[in-house]
């Protein structure tokens, strides 16, 4: 087995460009949550405890004060559910790992990382040092960039007149193009975009968020058994 | 630097239901065998909620969005993400100029 200090390295060459690609949308979330009145610490705070980009951009996006602490959660909770899945996957291959290194781990499993850790252990076993590789870093880089956004942000005036306002929008539709799975998709995003706007428009925020999911996975459910199912993957 | 008491709340709750997604996967293994309709729904979750969240900029809150989402969603056939950001703000600035 190779050292320690090179599995580490080995993991934080592989998450490199991933890392490199956070900064600007972590700088972006920063200045977002300015607008919204969050301070620099809260926004530090935000980054270092949550570490969910998706997550926060869409707490972001239906912010307002005071805060709205059940919407947030459940919008978060919605969100963030694939992790049980990438946890459950990821769990066999952390045979090295004590408890507490695995509860440890899975604080900083994001899609990044946890995408270059289940790559790694097709190839080798997977070591505490190669995630930490992965993790540890790429967490600090979001925490910075985004506290780094907030600072800056309160400078940067009204994002409408940069289209800043239209950025997170702009990088969900490119993460939900990175979940694409042909006809099944299409049919969750045009049921979730419909009720979303529909609810939106008739009985107002946040209502929308939680009237799309639900009837994006209705449709996928009703979809569901129809289409490919175990035999594609 | 300051810190608000009920933005600290929302972030803690925030932070709990996270690792909670987050750790329950370590207690699953083997136990979860989602199959059919039910796999359907649950990996539809992420792309049924972030277009949720980002409906009503899509497609109510004016012309220069909606047609800005359009072009949004074809570079994001091609491009990688990054890519997909800059020209999504790109012309929603330029559609905006244009007084749509």
């Amino acid at each position: 087995m190779q050292s320690p200090f090179r599995e580490f390295r080995e993991g934080l060459r592989d998450i490199a460009p991933a890392m490199i690609a956070a900064i600007p949308i972590g700088l972006l979330f920063g200045a977002l949550c300015a607008g919204k009145g969050l301070s620099p610490a809260e926004v530090a705070l935000m980054g270092a405890l949550v570490f969910a980009g998706g997550a926060q951009f869409a707490a972001v996006e239906i912010w307002r004060a005071p805060a709205p602490i059940t919407v947030l959660a459940f919008s978060t909770l919605l969100i963030n559910l694939r992790h049980v899945l990438m946890g459950a996957s990821l769990a066999p291959k952390m045979r090295g790992f004590t408890p507490l290194q695995r509860a440890l781990s899975v604080y900083v499993m994001a899609d990044e990382n946890w995408a270059m850790s289940e790559r790694r252990a097709l190839e080798r076993p997977l070591t505490v040092a190669y995630f930490a590789g992965t993790a540890i870093l790429f967490w600090l880089n979001w925490v910075m960039s985004t506290t780094l956004g907030a600072l800056g942000g309160s400078l940067m005036g009204d994002p409408k007149r940069l289209g800043a306002d239209f950025a997170f929008t702009a990088l969900f539709i490119g993460l939900v193009a990175g979940f694409w799975k042909g006809r099944a998709t299409a049919v969750t995003v045009a049921a979730s975009a419909l009720a979303s706007a529909a609810v939106y428009v008739s009985a107002g925020p946040p209502w929308h968020v939680a009237a799309g999911a639900l009837a994006g996975i209705a449709a996928a459910y009703a979809m569901g058994g129809h289409q490919h199912g175990e035999a594609a993957r | 630097m300051k810190v608000d008491a009920v933005t600290l709340a929302a972030i803690l709750a925030m932070a709990a239901v996270t690792y909670a997604t987050r750790v329950a996967g370590l207690f699953l293994v083997g136990r979860l065998q989602l199959a059919g309709r039910a796999k359907a729904a649950f990996d539809a979750i992420p792309a049924a909620v972030l277009i949720a969240v980002i409906a009503p900029s899509m497609l109510a809150s004016g012309a220069a969005e909606t047609l800005a989402t359009v072009v949004t969603a074809a570079a994001a056939t091609r491009l990688p993400l990054l890519a997909v950001v800059a020209v999504g703000v790109a012309s929603v600035v330029a559609l905006r100029a244009l007084g749509l």
